[in-house]
């Protein structure tokens, strides 16, 4: 396998600012980074560092200003929002710090959402999100409501809904943000597994440096520059 | 199902709030129906007219009497197949509330040209020999109790006095849209008490009713009718019967519109209350939009989950509202007793219903669903409910 193949996330020249009014704040500036398949990164960074950006960025929830975002091969930067949706159906597992699950589904359905958008039949899907549950340790709750888990069961269900279709890469935010001690060891250990069994590639923003010590790197950032 | 079990349960979500948008779609809904149904039924005179027959009346305005000698001159003119006459009464029955239409009609020619008004056979001769004798419209029996053999008093204002009458027949109508309020009796009763106490007034009469040998001879018979009777001191004027209802209705024409307007406000106010309803759930939901669309679900899946939330939401209102609209109909008729001639909801009121309802639906869902569809994703995920 050669380096090219191995790099999955390849950012070049990268640049994002947000403007309020007629003030333009820069978020990000000349970010060059390349993650390779299967790798786990952290990325640090003080608050407003930039660090969330860059991750909707590679996650292609959100547009650069300049440089050029690769993910597998594809310059997500070039596709419209209808091909980005698509895209990131496929190949982006998202992970949220508040697990964004849908209040009026079940564990089942929430993970079964994904799914939806292919072209699974109804009984491939109920394997497939049996199995993502079981992987998750949360079998036993497919009916509950998320009202009805706990704070670190919620995130399991997310994790599940994010690796259901198989994605490119995991992309987490704050994971561990709104949990407890021990469900955020639970979590984190769950997202070093799929890393480490099934080869996902994981980038996670987090503020914890108990939770980047689980990265096999850890990229700083400050003021929008990546500094080491 | 996937999505349908996830529109219902969205629209379950706040039950308080979907509880009174529905009920006060379900208000709206059934207050439509009901103002509909009260324009139907004040053309109702109208619409069940036939077109095949013509009235006659004074050209002056209908306050004014003709002639009976004018029927013999009608019958012979071509195209006329049937001619018989009536008067309006316009008596008082207990009180002035107790409005409900009175004719004197010529007896045996009248109920011919009629064949909408129902009368047992039997009823009906009994009717005809006996001058005192009346014919009412079942809605009115029921109304006010009237029972064959029973003596009505009827305190006359066109005609002075007070006048008995015995029912000796009750009609039923071979339409839905039949008349069925009407109070008929004997016009030679009237006139032989006019040739006592108003001699003037004797033998003339309100109306003429021509039965003609074919609706397509309207328009000529019409004119020769009016042309018989120019320069004589009571002129014609001549039309279908429809038309002269018509005429009626064209007079109260502004109250029509009133009601009229009233119902597209009362759609209007509670397309603005869903409209709100809608906009303050999605926006409460702003993060979960956002969520799925960084999943990958596109603009018609939002679309979908938005439009099919709101027309949850109307559809159970219209779907209650429809159904209620009918027995409330009901009581509303029954309660305005033989104001109007029917009351019944017609099949087109259903269906100005039904699309007043996906209106509703589609005008609450639209900014909504256009403000999910342009959000950006990370603005949505960062927004809190």
């Amino acid at each position: 396998m050669d380096q090219a193949a191995q790099t999955i996330v390849a950012i070049r020249n990268l640049a994002k600012a947000y403007r309020r009014g007629d003030q333009v704040v820069p978020v990000l500036t000349d970010i060059t980074l390349d993650i390779a398949a299967g790798d786990y990164v952290a990325l640090m960074g003080p608050s407003g560092s930039g660090k969330s950006t860059l991750l909707n960025l590679i996650a292609g929830i959100d547009k650069p200003d300049a440089g050029s975002l690769s993910i597998g091969g594809i310059d997500i930067t070039a596709l419209d929002e209808a091909d980005l949706a698509a895209w990131r159906s496929r190949h982006v597992g998202f992970i949220f710090q508040f697990y964004n699950l849908m209040p009026v589904l079940t564990a089942f359905e929430n993970v079964e959402l994904p799914l939806l958008l292919t072209d699974l039949s109804a009984a491939q899907r109920r394997q497939h999100v049996g199995d993502a549950l079981e992987m998750v340790g949360l079998a036993d709750r497919v009916e509950h409501y998320p009202s009805e888990l706990s704070g670190g069961q919620q995130q399991r269900v997310a994790i599940a809904r994010a690796i259901i279709t198989d994605p490119t890469i995991l992309v987490a935010d704050e994971p561990t943000g709104d949990l407890d001690r021990v469900s955020a060891e639970e979590v984190l250990n769950l997202i070093d597994r799929l890393n480490r069994e099934l080869g996902k590639t994981v980038i996670m923003v987090t503020h914890d440096p108990h939770a980047a010590a689980k990265a096999r790197s850890i990229r700083h950032l400050d003021k929008g520059e990546l500094t080491q | 199902m996937y999505y349908l079990r996830m529109i219902v349960r969205n629209a379950m979500r706040h039950q308080l709030r979907s509880g009174l948008t529905v009920l006060g779609i379900v208000v709206a809904i059934v207050a439509f129906g009901l103002l509909r149904t009260v324009v139907d039924a004040w053309y109702s005179g109208a619409e069940a007219a036939s077109k095949s027959r013509l009235i006659t009346r004074n050209a002056i305005s209908l306050v004014f009497s003709m002639p009976l000698a004018y029927a013999g001159k009608i019958r012979q003119i071509d195209g006329v197949k049937a001619v018989s006459y009536a008067s309006w009464f316009g008596g008082v029955y207990v009180t002035e509330k107790n409005f409900f239409p009175q004719f004197a009609v010529h007896a045996p020619t009248y109920f011919n040209l009629y064949p909408e008004f129902v009368v047992p056979p039997e009823q009906m001769r009994d009717f005809l020999h006996d001058r005192k004798g009346a014919i009412v419209g079942r809605r009115l029996a029921e109304t006010y109790g009237f029972k064959i053999g029973d003596t009505v008093s009827l305190r006359g204002t066109i005609y002075p006095g007070i006048w008995d009458f015995v029912i000796r027949g009750i009609y039923d109508g071979a339409e839905r849209t039949t008349d069925v309020s009407q109070f008929f009796f004997q016009w030679d009763y009237v006139n032989e008490t006019m040739r006592i106490t108003a001699p003037r007034r004797m033998n003339t009469v309100g109306v003429y009713i021509i039965a003609l040998t074919g609706a397509d001879r309207a328009s000529d018979v019409s004119a020769s009718v009016d042309a018989t009777f120019r320069n004589s001191l009571a002129e014609t004027l001549t039309e279908t019967e429809q038309a002269f209802q018509l005429g009626f209705v064209s007079m109260t024409e502004a109250i029509v519109v009133a009601i009229r307007v009233v119902s597209y406000l009362i759609i209007f106010i509670i397309m603005a209350v869903m409209a709100n309803t809608m906009a303050m759930t999605v926006r409460e939901r702003l993060s979960e939009y956002a969520t799925l669309k960084a999943l990958g679900f596109g603009s018609r899946h939002l679309a979908g989950l938005i439009f099919g939330e709101a027309f949850v939401i109307a559809g159970c209102g219209a779907l209650i509202g429809i159904f209620c609209t009918f027995p409330i109909a009901e009581r509303f008729g029954k309660a305005t007793g033989t104001l109007f001639p029917t009351f019944n909801v017609h099949d087109e009121t259903i269906e100005w219903q039904i699309a007043c309802a996906v209106l509703i639906a589609v005008v609450a869902a639209l900014v909504p669903c256009w403000r999910v569809m342009h959000i950006r994703i990370v603005d949505g995920l960062r927004s809190i409910g």
